[in-house]
């Protein structure tokens, strides 16, 4: 178990290309942390970095405080789950997760090696399995295989590239748990990548948001969710994503393409002197205006929507509703899109409303929205300006007691049993 | 390949199985029947010789056999020049499919489109400019002479087929095995060899098929029995007197140079097997 320490790493390829671009990121012991992005944004290369596939072209990595940049894979201890596995095809899974043991020469006796493949197995449930050979098993044996290998040597950490994208939908989320559960069973230092962002909210203790090779923000989930940094951040993180609208101030209302409001206090002061802003709200924070309680219904503004499409999900209802886009803005946020993978399709707002609503295609309805929960996005900079900091240190305060604390948990019940 | 096939096309199947096993089979074992024949009944008409007898193999193998001095230098020559030809070729053309395959570098594409013209250029119209220049600086009649010309006949189709076997093998396992500990040639050694060992097995047969079937070259720059490989050797067997066609001891010859190449199959049959790399990634 390990600490690993990220100071200003640059990864520069060889033809000029920055995938990496100066990137700090400490990592506690113990801890789980995820570097997620869309695709190109360097988070593969940064733990291809750690691991030592990836030469760094400046900066330093340390592990528990020494520095390793110049060492080799194999003298970092680290272990790594490679996205399609890469398991060895000519040997058995019982020598599989062996094989790590039995590099190490010398070490370990015939009897500890056999010893600790068993408990790896067992601990994934691959005890029947030890036997046959890695082209008779499905994708999820074969993902369990690979996790074997790097758990079976007590490595300083554990690194994951996409460890699920293979898999199939059902199965990525069991195999999430999975390795939820483990992790913090063993309590091993954990980076993992992925571009899902539901894998990188579910997982991590922290997540950090890479972008074009640049970090973007290291927080927890929470923190990630409510107080964004720009942008980015905030169209990345949940689904359906937060919705972009154009907003335009004058003399303390602000108008949004369904209509014009008062806007709160927090909100006038960060907005200053900007007349057009970015507006930005996520979907459950719209609700249909007959189902909004009483008693909240006050705090927020109704207002008439014409929606186009709905999508009724059991738990909720999505709603989408189409608006028109000011010229001034959309450049920005097509750009935004696309780098979120998106393509860039027809500008219109989605709305999670309660499954009880009776609102359907095409139908024009009343909506309620709380316009405390706005957020507000210089359209220059892309800056988030109603982020909070106090509140979100309060959020990584409470996230950082809570991961010590199920760190605690996990102890204690392993020392139990 | 699942697919199941109709009554009448299975019926047809067997049948063309059938022919082409016989028509390509039928000649071995009748060159095997001859070969037991002895000198008199050599014209006798059955297939099955009339008595089992051991003469032309004597005639061949024997200390005091007529064409044994021929026979056994031509297969001494044989043997030799077709492994060396043969170790020549797939090292080389191991090195650089590897390269091939795992590089990005210009003429990629000019090195493989090189071999490719190499191995469809006739034999026969190179023979005979290749006879004057190896007489001129002296490979006339030696082993370099033949180990030379077989590699231009072994490299292009060893390179193809090991470029494309290593293009198969998942590389990400080098690096796997390099963050389970091990060196680069730890990694290369118990991670890549055991993958690309089969492939390198069968490119080392093929090319060793192509030494050992060649006529063209073994009968055109050889003259003495220093280099002449058993194809072309064939050809100055003698009868026992004058009056006598030496059928059977080229057939008993015919029998003993094809034994090396069913051991060799038989040898190594379980190399040969596709689909290894089956189940190291992704399904």
């Amino acid at each position: 178990m390990a600490s690993i320490t990220l100071k200003d790493i640059v990864k520069r390829y060889g033809d000029g290309f920055l995938a990496v671009d100066d990137v700090s990121l400490e990592i506690a012991d113990g801890e789980f942390v995820i570097l997620v992005g869309p695709s190109g944004s360097g988070k593969s290369t940064v733990l291809r970095m750690i691991v030592g596939l990836e030469d760094i072209t400046a900066g330093e990595l340390e592990i528990d405080g020494r520095r390793v940049n110049e060492k080799a894979p194999r003298d970092r201890d680290l272990a790594m789950v490679f996205q399609n596995y890469a398991l060895y095809p000519h040997l058995t899974v019982a020598e599989n997760i062996a094989f790590p043991l039995r590099l190490a020469k010398g070490k370990h006796s015939e009897q500890e090696i056999r010893a600790k493949v068993e408990h790896a197995a067992d601990l994934l449930d691959l005890r029947e399995h030890l036997d046959r050979k890695p082209a008779n098993l499905s994708g999820g044996q074969r993902q369990r295989v690979a996790m074997g290998r790097a758990i079976v040597r007590d490595a300083k950490a554990f690194l994951f590239d996409e460890p699920l994208s293979n898999l199939d939908a059902k199965l990525r989320g069991q195999m999430r748990t999975e390795i939820a559960r483990l992790q913090r069973r063993l309590g091993t230092t954990t980076v993992y990548v992925t571009h899902d962002q539901t894998e990188a909210m579910t997982l991590g203790d922290r997540v950090a948001v890479l972008r074009k090779g640049v970090l973007q923000q290291v927080a927890s989930p929470r923190g990630l969710y409510e107080q964004p940094v720009n942008l980015f951040v905030a169209g990345f993180i949940g689904t359906p994503p937060m919705n972009f609208l154009p907003g335009r101030v004058s003399g303390g209302r602000i108008a949004l393409p369904f209509g014009e409001f008062d806007l709160p206090d927090r909100v006038r002061d960060v907005v200053g002197e900007r007349d057009l802003v970015i507006v930005g709200l996520r979907p459950e924070h719209f609700e249909d205006a007959r189902l909004v309680d009483p008693s909240k219904k006050d705090r927020g503004h109704t207002f008439e929507a014409q929606v186009d499409v709905t999508e009724w999900l059991g738990a909720d209802l999505y709603a989408y509703v189409p608006f028109e886009m000011p010229d001034s803005v959309k450049g920005m946020l097509d750009e935004l899109d696309r780098e979120l993978d998106g393509e860039g399709m027809r500008t219109q707002f989605v709305v999670a409303l309660d499954s009880a609503s009776r609102v359907r295609d095409g139908e024009t309805t009343e909506l309620w929205f709380d316009p405390t929960k706005m957020m507000i996005f210089d359209p220059e900079s892309s800056e988030n300006l109603t982020r909070d900091p106090e509140e979100a240190e309060r959020v990584e305060r409470e996230n950082e007691e809570d991961r010590r604390a199920s760190l605690e948990r996990a102890k204690k019940q392993e020392a139990r049993v | 390949m699942g697919s199941v096939l109709s009554t009448r096309a299975r019926v047809w199947w067997a049948v063309i199985t059938v022919v082409v096993l016989v028509g390509s089979l039928f000649p071995v074992l009748s060159i095997f029947m001859t070969s037991f024949k002895s000198s008199a009944e050599i014209n006798s008409g059955t297939f099955l010789p009339p008595s089992w007898s051991s003469e032309n193999y004597e005639q061949i193998l024997s200390p005091s056999g007529s064409a044994q001095e021929l026979f056994l230098s031509a297969l001494r020559n044989s043997i030799g020049i077709s492994l060396i030809a043969t170790f020549i070729a797939v090292v080389l053309a191991t090195l650089c499919a590897y390269a091939i395959a795992r590089l990005a570098f210009p003429g990629k594409r000019l090195i493989l489109t090189t071999a490719l013209g190499v191995s469809i250029f006739p034999v026969v119209s190179i023979v005979t400019p290749l006879f004057n220049l190896w007489r001129n600086i002296g490979l006339y009649d030696t082993w370099l002479g033949l180990i030379i010309p077989y590699l231009s006949l072994t490299l292009p189709i060893s390179i193809w087929t090991l470029a494309a076997f290593f293009r198969q093998i998942p590389w990400e396992l080098e690096q796997a095995a390099q963050v389970d500990g091990a060196t680069p040639w730890q990694a290369f050694r118990k991670a890549i060899v055991p993958l690309a060992a089969p492939g390198v097995f069968t490119t080392a047969l093929i090319a060793f098929f192509i030494a050992w079937n060649d006529f063209v070259y073994g009968i055109s720059l050889t003259s003495t029995s220093a280099a002449r490989p058993v194809p072309a050797a064939l050809a100055f067997f003698t009868g026992a007197s004058y009056f006598e066609q030496p059928t059977g001891a080229i057939s008993a010859a015919a029998v003993v140079v094809t034994i090396p190449v069913v051991v060799l199959v038989v040898l190594f049959q379980r190399q040969i097997v596709s689909g290894l790399t089956q189940g190291a990634v992704k399904g």
